[in-house]
């Protein structure tokens, strides 16, 4: 480290070598003869009189400094072009041949941190046992409901399928051990995405900085965090969200380097990687949306930059506009779209997941019993239906011999809803003027219900009509009890409900899963709906069924027919049903909106705060409780935490004070200025806002949150790190006279910092890596003294 | 000497009639009748319970908002000599004639009213001309919606003035600070800037979208400023400290110090001031009680002070006590204990230990009473002089009915299986030993010997033998446990959480020896000496805290509504019903305004968003001094409008449509900016000028048609069937229509 940090310091461009098998021909069209100084000064000196626009590209030093970069592009422009040249201390580091070496060795650590051990401990650990389960479901081809887009869990099956992994392992629940399965795959994958994110952090800190200790020091924060390791060596959609969401953060800084040559093929490269990027993040978790508001907001600020330009005609700039939407927004949404078609092209069977979705989209699967059925199109009186809520996971219409008991509302037969296929859950539609018996008779003419029409509905278990009346329901105070009423089909005038369809006018005919109906009861006035809540141990914890007074459209309220039994009646095909791509794509989105904000706490449920998260106030507890189990606990290394977040307030004064100072426009000399503006507003300011975005909206979300949510922001919390104690050592460096010393304090300031942050992993890495033995709450144990928290439990 | 005799003594007044005559036709539409209906209308059933607690001082709390908006309506009552006698149950009752409801609706209609000169003034700091001022006010004065809410005991009103005269006193700063700084008058705009701003979030915490609104704002004049380079030299002391701080100057901080006085600390201050008055006011113990700490209920007249009132403050070996669960969620409970045993089967097969159930009871009983012993001893009295328990001393827990020990042990917990259970130990003779060691912990502890409190301290019990702490788990046992709430020990506990937090309430010095006097002793009450006060700041955080985190039932209302309904006025809120004739009164807008201001904000987007691309391109449509004039109209209503309406849409309370009254304020102010705007500079000919002009008249005249139309619900006139009908313009509306007959 020590020897990078001195090549970094080395003291001006003349006494660096120049490096002719980089190709001097293909750069400086073949005059590599007097090697120059570096590109950039060489520009200075020396204007090239027709190539400008390749010299531009800048220097060969330059090209050669971004090992990340595929070898046959043009690369983005150094800084100096933008900037006049460095001050004497010459800090800024141009040697390729250490920005290269530090790349690997980063990378190396990085992949020997993720890969240790990872095998251990050998049975399910934390959600592992979702996210396995899902991977093994697309293996097994079974359809299922989860709230994250598919991609992340696509991959997860991918990679499990091609390490020869067959999706027979239950996942059941955390501790079941995996005996002969082969978790490995997947495991490795996500470890080895885990592992690319501390290259992408070092190249994309490089670039916004040009610098190299701050890179390093961004590299090693990411290293050495327990945090970061404990999450990537596990089967879950955060290394793969963290993955993409990094790559396109790099992408788009490196896309930001060459503004000056727009259109070339290195900035098309990087355009529409951002793109493929965005859409990856998206399909993994919808907190990838945060990132597309990131780029989002940097495609802006580039795009109001150009139209400033006046130098730009409107026809260049339509292009500008166009090439972005291109690759920022049409691009993503194909990727995206296209994902979603892979999703439901290889889950055709029916599994877990159905009782979530509409009648429509569950006739699609294969297992399923709506899947390749006829029945009669048109609603009958006579006819034997079920009816299923339109909220989500909203159940079918149900009731069963047990009474309400006493004290709720009325004593009678209890009506619910019930999320899976039973006979309680038919029912008959009779007139409300006729009884059963006619409408059995054969003889008798089929009679169509219509909009409109007053109807009862006879449970066929149990002979009771749907009933309502006046007393409250048992959870939802405000509305009315409902109940199944009367015996063998004879009830009361409260048994009368008018049947109307959502936006039809009256006498038309009512479709089988098609139509949305609305049931009033024609007493009160109330409509029939589920309130969402389930009952207690009385109702045997189905979902209450009540009438209410609130004439609201909402979907708990609204109906579909799905079984329909009727002998008299013509059946009917249902693939006329088969919704299109668009519409099953749209369902699925508004099940998973619904899903996610459906993920409230349970009362006195001890949950995790947003604020909690940057101090590092309390971990999870990945694998084992016990004194003698493998416990793994996912905490990040305080140091490093606690420097984040130090980092952050130091930041924003530094930023503040800056801003200030160029605003009043104190005179500095240009260098000064061209690098405060670049580094630490332009660089350090898209890092901040990325931490911002990525953390802040987290105060405003109503569901169950945890602690590796704010991850992807800590992510960026270190890249600022880095950059800020950067500029902040190389600032008060230069007020030490002799440059030597100056470069001393510098590079040994980031240095103390490397190895205090390498210290603290020395003494946490068993947070990662595993623990056995008394726990740390008791004073025998060894990690006992590093308890610096009482809200710790490792 | 007498020079001043010299010159003529000259009183110089101008008035400006058409805002004299504004404030007045302002003052009468909105006092008009106020006493009219003389019964409870709406929100005023629920406003009113806090009026008549505060005419009784007692204590309550209310989740709603902070105080200073109740105690405004209290002091219309108070001007009125209400007594506070009337039960406030349902929303139509006919007021007693001890109430003055006059003087109760006074404030906020008189706030209401006040409104219409404020947003004329508005309009003329925004440098807009008194046309357009005009325009602005006649606006607000015709809004059916604004009429209604301020004539009845409501807040919006007060919400909407203070509103507007925080950013009216800022723009009159901001006019004056050009010429004259730290002026006295400029001192005074800045001060009642920061000052209504308080007001505005003591009446609802709606005011502080607003507040912070202004800040920005203020932020962003005062960054123009920094870039002034003419300004740092005012007061000619250029320091040179270094290169870098060379044009630093005083004159900049000073006038950042003025701004962070007045707009951060003054207002907080103020803020406090709120709180201080209310519980000064508040003195009596009342129904919200239990939701406060015991500290808190101690502090107040009557309730719990009487009970505690000369308790010994330290705890020491032998003393009696009742323990509080501090969370207070599900209800505020003691533990307790009772001869009756956990059944040897629960209904899912499990077996427990058999042993004496210990519940949480959410009662006052003499089976709360525990006496703390010293393990190394036999005695259960207080020796003398008394021997005070500290912070992590190992004591036993013995029931004082029961005489048994509080004990926990490797069993799950009835509904809790993850934890212990928790049981008075009873020896069986099998081997299960009794664990009833408990390590005393204060959590609020200033230092390691602190002395366990009366009330003060709140403590964990750490069991010695497992480490699981006695916390209440919040579910309530079944049959078997009498339905009390489940006490178990939590083994992994997850830091800091109050359900593990237990405090003294009742205590005294134990004095009998055998268990036959001590019962007599626990059957009697407490009563011995030594009182405690909190102060105002540990009040005022606990009230505070209490007041953002306690959440109501989510309550579904009949005229609850979406914040997507606001805009296009989809939705109505019934008021109030005459019992037999027609005569209603609905919240209800007029229509011609609303859809207009929606307008004038689409309207003002497009163009500022065409100015700004062309000026990109440095082509300049208007002069620069018409773009700045359009611009920072924009902040004030645009962003006003903004900020008052989108958090809407991210929260999950209920909402109703009187919440989007302050947002549609800065829309309406918005409507005569832009008239003006196109105008002055899109009517480029005469010819035009004038055609707009009639345009405008046009459109006025039926602004006013629909005032006409819809004030007889807003004023609650009798309406027939027929009229009822003709004014349901909106399916959605919901007016109410009796059936034939009446």
């Amino acid at each position: 480290i020590s020897a990078l940090l001195k090549s970094c310091g080395r003291r001006k461009a003349t006494t660096r070598r120049w490096r002719p098998e980089r190709g001097p021909g293909r750069l400086s069209g073949g005059t590599g003869k007097t090697p120059p100084s570096s590109g950039c000064a060489r520009r200075r000196r020396r204007p090239p009189p027709s190539r400008s626009r390749r010299y531009l590209g800048c220097g060969g030093a330059h090209s050669g400094s971004r090992p990340g970069a595929p070898a046959g592009l043009r690369l983005p422009a150094c800084p100096a072009l933008r900037l006049p040249a460095r001050p004497a201390p010459g800090l800024l580091p141009r040697a390729p041949a250490g920005w290269r070496a530090a790349l690997g060795l980063v990378t190396l650590l990085s992949f020997a941190s993720r890969f240790h051990r990872l095998p251990e401990p050998p049975h399910v650990c934390w959600d592992e046992t979702h996210f396995g389960k899902m991977g093994s479901y697309y293996i097994n081809r079974t359809f299922f409901f989860d709230v994250h887009p598919p991609l992340g869990k696509m991959l997860i099956g991918l990679a499990g399928y091609l390490s020869g992994y067959d999706g027979t392992f239950p996942f059941q629940k955390p501790g079941d051990r995996y005996e002969q399965h082969n978790y490995m795959g997947m495991r490795g994958f996500c470890a080895f995405l885990g592992s690319c994110l501390v290259p992408f952090a070092y190249l994309t800190v490089l670039e916004l900085s040009k610098s190299l200790p701050a890179a390093l020091l961004t590299a090693f924060i990411l290293i050495f965090d327990t945090g970061c390791i404990t999450l990537s060596q596990y089967i879950l959609l955060d290394p793969i969200l963290m993955f993409f969401l990094m790559g396109a953060v790099l992408s788009m800084v490196k896309c930001n380097s060459c503004a000056d040559r727009p259109f070339s093929a290195s900035w098309w490269l990087w355009l529409s990687l951002t793109g493929v990027n965005l859409a990856g993040a998206m399909g993994v978790k919808f907190v990838g949306l945060f990132v597309v508001l990131l780029v989002g907001l940097n495609t802006i600020y580039n795009l109001w930059d150009l139209l400033g330009n006046l130098s730009l005609s409107l026809v260049m700039f339509g292009k500008h506009f166009l090439a972005r939407v291109l690759c920022l927004i049409l691009l993503p949404l194909t990727l995206y779209v296209a994902m979603f078609a892979v999703h439901f092209a290889v889950l055709n069977k029916s599994g877990p997941g159905d009782g979530f979705f509409s009648s429509a989209f569950q006739s699609q699967l294969i297992g399923n019993n709506l899947h390749n059925v006829s029945i009669p199109e048109h609603l009958a009186y006579g006819s034997v239906v079920t009816m299923k809520n339109l909220r989500m996971a909203g159940g079918y219409l149900h009731s069963h011999w047990h009474l309400y008991p006493e004290g709720v509302g009325a004593r009678q037969q209890q009506v619910t809803a019930y999320l899976h296929k039973d006979l309680n859950n038919l029912w008959i539609i009779k007139k409300h003027d006729s009884d059963t018996a006619d409408l059995l008779d054969s003889s008798s003419p089929v009679e169509f219900v219509r909009h409109g029409d007053i109807i009862r509905l006879e449970h066929k278990e149990t002979s009771r009509n749907l009933h309502s009346h006046q007393h409250e329901a048992p959870l939802t105070r405000k509305h009315f009890q409902v109940t199944g009423y009367g015996i063998n089909g004879t009830g009361d005038s409260n048994d009368f409900w008018r049947i109307e369809v959502v936006g039809r006018r009256a006498g038309k005919l009512i479709k089988v899963l098609r139509s949305k109906i609305r049931l009033t009861h024609v007493a009160t006035g109330c409509i029939l709906g589920s309130s969402g809540k389930t009952l207690p141990k009385w109702g045997w914890e189905q979902v209450e069924v009540t009438c209410t007074p609130y004439v609201k459209e909402t979907p708990n309220s609204l109906w579909n027919f799905e079984d329909h039994i009727n002998p008299k009646l013509p059946n009917i095909s249902l693939d006329v049903l088969k919704p299109s791509f668009v519409e099953i794509l749209l369902e699925s989105h508004m099940v998973m909106i619904r899903g996610n904000s459906g993920l409230k706490p349970k009362d006195n449920e001890v949950t995790s705060k947003p604020w909690h998260w940057p101090i590092n106030y309390q971990g999870l507890r990945f694998s084992g409780v016990n004194e003698t189990d493998y416990r793994v606990y996912l905490l990040g290394n305080p140091v490093v935490w606690w420097l984040n977040l130090f980092t952050i307030g130091l930041y924003l004064l530094i930023a503040i004070s800056t801003a200030v100072v160029l605003k009043r426009g104190v005179q500095l000399t240009s260098e000064h200025k061209g690098e405060l503006s670049r580094v630490v507003l332009r660089g350090g300011g898209q890092v901040a806002l990325g931490w911002l975005l990525h953390y802040l909206p987290f105060f405003m979300m109503g569901r169950v949150l945890y602690f590796h949510h704010y991850f992807p922001a800590m992510l960026f919390s270190s890249m600022l790190t880095g950059i800020t104690w950067d500029t902040l050592l190389k600032f008060f460096s230069q007020f030490l006279s002799p440059s030597t010393t100056a470069r001393r304090v510098y590079g040994g300031g980031i240095l103390t910092l490397i190895l205090l942050i390498t210290y603290s992993f020395y003494l946490f890495h068993p947070l990662s890596y595993g623990m056995i033995g008394p726990m740390a709450s008791d004073p025998s144990s060894p990690m006992a003294g590093l308890r610096w928290m009482d809200s710790w439990e490792f | 000497m007498l020079g001043f005799l010299k010159k003529p003594v000259v009183v110089t007044a101008e008035i400006n009639l058409s805002l004299v005559a504004l404030t007045v036709v302002g003052l009468m539409s909105r006092l008009w009748g106020l006493s009219y209906p003389r019964a409870v209308v709406f929100d005023e059933v629920y406003y009113g319970q806090f009026v008549s607690l505060y005419m009784k001082r007692i204590f309550f709390v209310d989740d709603s908002g902070p105080p200073l908006g109740h105690m405004l309506l209290a002091l219309g009552g108070y001007l009125g000599g209400f007594d506070g006698n009337f039960l406030w149950n349902r929303i139509g009752a006919e007021y007693s004639t001890n109430v003055p409801v006059c003087s109760l609706r006074f404030l906020p209609a008189l706030a209401g009213a006040l409104c219409i000169p404020l947003a004329y003034q508005i309009l003329v700091e925004l440098r807009f001309s008194h046309c357009a001022a005009l325009g602005a006010a006649l606006l607000i004065l015709l809004e059916n919606s604004l009429i209604t809410q301020s004539r009845f005991m409501l807040l919006e009103s007060i919400l909407i003035f203070f509103i507007l005269l925080a950013v009216l006193s800022y723009l009159k700063f901001y006019n004056l600070q050009r010429h004259s700084s730290f002026s006295g008058r400029w001192w005074f705009w800045l001060l009642l800037s920061g000052v209504a701003c308080s007001c505005a979030v003591g009446v609802k915490y709606m005011g502080l979208f607003t507040y912070m609104l202004l800040l920005v704002i203020a932020g962003l004049h005062f960054w123009h400023m920094l870039g002034d380079q003419n300004l740092s030299n005012v007061g000619g002391a250029t320091c040179k400290i270094n290169h870098v701080l060379r044009k630093a100057c005083v004159s900049l901080v000073c006038h950042f110090l003025a701004r962070g006085l007045t707009l951060l600390i003054i207002p907080v201050a103020t803020y406090l001031s709120f709180f201080y008055v209310h519980l000064t006011l508040l003195y009596r113990s009342g129904p919200h009680d239990q939701i406060m700490t015991s500290a808190f209920q101690a502090s107040l007249e009557g309730g719990l002070a009487r009970i505690t009132q000369g308790q010994p403050l330290e705890v020491a070996y032998g003393s009696q006590i009742t323990l509080r669960n501090v969370l207070g969620k599900p209800m505020q409970c003691w533990l307790h204990s009772h001869t009756n045993t956990y059944p040897i089967r629960y209904e899912n097969g499990r077996g427990s230990s058999h042993q004496q159930q210990v519940t949480c009871y959410p009662f006052k009983d003499v089976n709360n009473w525990w006496i703390v012993k010293d393990p190394g001893m036999q005695q259960l009295v207080v020796s003398n002089p008394p021997r005070p328990v500290r912070h992590g001393h190992i004591v036993q827990l013995v029931h004082g009915i029961t005489t048994r020990y509080l004990n926990t042990h490797d069993v799950a917990a009835p509904l809790s299986p993850h934890s212990q259970e928790v049981s008075c130990y009873i020896d069986y003779n099998i081997s299960m030993p009794a664990q009833n060691l408990w390590r005393v912990e204060i959590v609020n502890r200033e230092s390691d010997t602190d002395v366990w409190k009366t009330i003060l301290s709140e403590v964990r019990f750490v069991h010695v033998n497992t480490s699981a702490v006695l916390k209440l788990s919040g579910a309530s046992l079944p049959e078997w446990g009498y339905r009390q709430l489940e006490v178990v020990g939590e083994k992994l506990s997850k830091g800091y959480h109050q359900s593990m937090v237990w405090n003294v309430e009742e205590h005294r010095y134990g004095k009998s020896q055998e268990q036959k006097e001590r019962e007599v002793e626990l059957h009697s009450p407490t009563r011995m000496d030594i009182s405690k006060n909190l102060s105002f700041m540990a009040k005022f955080t606990e009230l505070q805290w209490k007041i953002l985190t306690l959440k109501n039932e989510d309550t579904e209302h009949k005229y609850s509504s979406s914040a997507l309904d606001w805009i296009t006025m989809d939705t109505n809120i019934a008021y109030w019903l005459h019992p037999t004739s027609g005569a209603q009164i609905h919240l209800l807008g007029n229509v011609c305004t609303w859809a207009s201001a929606n307008v004038a904000a689409v309207v003002y987007t497009c163009l500022s968003l065409w100015y700004l691309i062309r000026r990109r391109r440095k082509i300049y449509d208007i002069p620069e001094d018409a773009w700045q004039l359009w611009v920072s109209a924009g902040q004030i209503c645009v962003g006003g409008w903004v900020v008052n309406y989108l958090p809407f849409f991210l929260m999950e309370k209920t909402l109703f449509l009187y919440h989007y009254l302050p947002a549609l304020t800065f829309q309406i102010l918005l409507i005569p900016i832009v008239l003006q705007h196109l105008s002055d500079h899109l009517c480029r000919s005469l010819l035009s000028k004038s055609m707009f002009s009639a345009l405008t008249v046009a459109w006025f005249s039926s602004v006013c048609f629909a005032y006409r139309t819809f004030s007889p619900v807003t004023y609650g006139e009798p309406l027939s069937v027929a009229e009822l009908k003709d004014l349901r313009w909106k399916d959605s509306w919901n007016i109410l229509i009796r059936k034939q007959g009446h």
